[in-house]
């Protein structure tokens, strides 16, 4: 469980904010968090297999661009209506300026 | 006070639904009863109109599972309409005879599509407003069909391009002399009319329906203008009315649906309504009494009702949001843009954009934007944020694509 795979640039993503990031077939959500730390969830909301990173992020919740479902992107833990099934999330380290995401 | 009798919900619709989970995620543990005229399991209401219903077999897409109704101890009654309600008493009489007692009711009761009122409708003339409705619909999408559209709204419109999808023929009319005239802006009403003129809808304006004739298997509509559509089958989307005959008969208030306060609580203490049948006070407005028919604000509303039946005594706060999609395009609406005096647009990426409407005092009321998939969603989102705080951004800021309208929220 190693599989480490490098997503972006850390300078790609502004703060409080979330790039998509396409890997061997799937799809996942990068965020940077307003102080600075980046998280990795999957890539499609729960509900209706939307690209979260249309959406918005404000503090550590990101919103569904289509129906507004939350979600925590630290934790991936759903945030109420319409959405009740939690993202997965990945580990993710920045490594000389690198984003890197252990996609496994 | 015992709670013996505990919440009664009429109608399980996106608002009566969530209602019932919201009691039981705020610890509720009386009796919770949902009531619903419909055979299903509360489900979403905005795919019946939308490419969700082109697939081979299209499904309801349920809010909540009947395991969950279990777990959660909501019992839901369906296929029965409540018929009349004592408000003395504290019951409901529902249609198989049974009375329902209550200590708090929420009506949920919904919309209903607005009948045409005219002569010569038959078998091939409906309207859509539930899964079997869009079933019925669906069932004669095929190529070779000649669809007509009477209205041209965002029901209407979003079925002709599922209908457009499955190779129907599709004529679409209005009596306006534009769609969308009602919330939506010329110029994204403009881009709307365009991607289905492309995708082979025809598109008939200002044109007022002289008389219709439907033997059964065509449906002849004859214009005013002169001429005739002939289709095989003719789709009503004029509007939809409040469903208030129950609280009317219980001598509710009616304004434009059943009237509520800002804590959606009707002229009865203990009855409240949300979602599509109510009106209530907006308060990002001053108070302007809306009825919305948005499945955004049925479940806020349920949300908000539940929470007030429990005592919470919160007032409704939100900012209205629609959404439609059609083809590839998303339009999102966040405010009611006839509050503005003036717009200034912002153009994104690949050619969306949006519209800020402003006040005359330069306050931000409203946002209506277009684009591919979601490339309004974010900046929507942030203008909602915006309008809600009541904030008076500069024009400059709105129309300039390089000023985040975050920053703005931090000013």
């Amino acid at each position: 469980m190693s599989d480490w795979v490098e997503a972006c640039e850390a300078g790609d993503i502004d703060e409080e904010d979330v790039m998509r990031f396409d890997h061997d077939g799937r799809t996942f959500a990068i965020y940077r968090s307003p102080d600075d730390e980046y998280f990795a969830t999957d890539g499609l909301c729960s509900h209706e297999k939307v690209h979260l990173a249309d959406g918005l992020v404000m503090d550590d919740i990101i919103e569904c661009p289509k129906h507004n479902g939350r979600f925590n992107y630290k934790t991936g833990q759903a945030r109420g209506a319409p959405v009740c099934v939690n993202l997965r999330t990945y580990p993710v380290r920045v490594d000389a300026g690198k984003v890197l995401v252990q996609v496994g | 006070m015992v709670m013996q009798a505990g919440m009664v919900i009429i109608g399980a619709g996106e608002c009566g639904g969530r209602a019932a989970l919201t009691l039981r995620d705020l610890s509720f543990d009386g009796p919770v009863t949902l009531i619903g005229d419909e055979p299903h399991l509360p489900y979403e209401r905005p795919p019946l109109s939308k490419e969700a219903m082109t697939g081979d077999a299209p499904a309801i897409k349920a809010i909540v599972s009947d395991e969950l109704l279990a777990e959660r101890s909501i019992k839901h009654i369906h296929s029965v309409q409540a018929v009349a309600i004592d408000r003395a008493a504290h019951s409901v009489r529902l249609s198989d005879g049974s009375t329902m007692p209550y200590d708090k009711l929420l009506l949920a009761t919904g919309s209903t599509p607005r009948r045409l009122p005219m002569q010569g409708l038959g078998p091939r003339c409906v309207y859509l407003r539930t899964f079997n409705d869009a079933l019925a619909i669906r069932a004669h999408l095929k190529a070779g069909n000649r669809t007509a559209i009477i209205g041209g709204g965002f029901i209407g419109l979003e079925l002709a391009a599922a209908a457009r999808r499955l190779g129907a023929s599709v004529t679409v009319i209005e009596a306006q002399p534009r769609i969308l005239m009602r919330g939506v802006p010329a110029e994204i009403a403009g881009i709307i009319h365009q991607a289905h003129e492309a995708e082979g809808v025809k598109i008939l304006t200002g044109q007022a329906i002289a008389a219709i004739a439907d033997d059964g298997t065509d449906v002849r509509i004859t214009l005013a203008g002169g001429g005739d559509i002939v289709a095989d089958l003719a789709v009503i989307g004029i509007g939809a009315v409040p469903v208030t005959a129950l609280a009317a008969e219980g001598g509710l208030t009616i304004d434009n649906g059943i009237a509520v306060d800002a804590e959606l609580r009707t002229s009865d203490p203990d009855i409240f309504a949300a979602g599509d049948c109510c009106s209530f006070p907006l308060a990002v407005y001053g108070g302007r009494r809306v009825r919305l028919e948005a499945w955004r604000n049925a479940q806020e509303q349920g949300a908000l009702a539940a929470r007030n039946m429990l005592g919470a005594g919160e007032a409704h706060a939100a900012v209205p949001w629609f959404w439609s999609d059609q083809y590839g395009l998303t339009l999102q609406i966040s405010g009611l843009s006839d509050e503005g005096r003036s717009t200034v647009r912002r153009d994104l990426d690949d050619g969306a954009f949006i519209l800020f409407h402003l006040a005359q005092d330069g306050r931000l009321v409203a946002a209506s934007g277009i684009g591919r998939g979601n490339a309004v969603a974010r900046d929507i989102r942030l203008a909602e944020m915006l309008i809600a705080r009541r904030a008076k951004p500069a024009p400059e800021a709105l129309g300039s694509q390089t000023v985040k309208l975050k920053s703005l929220l931090a000013a």
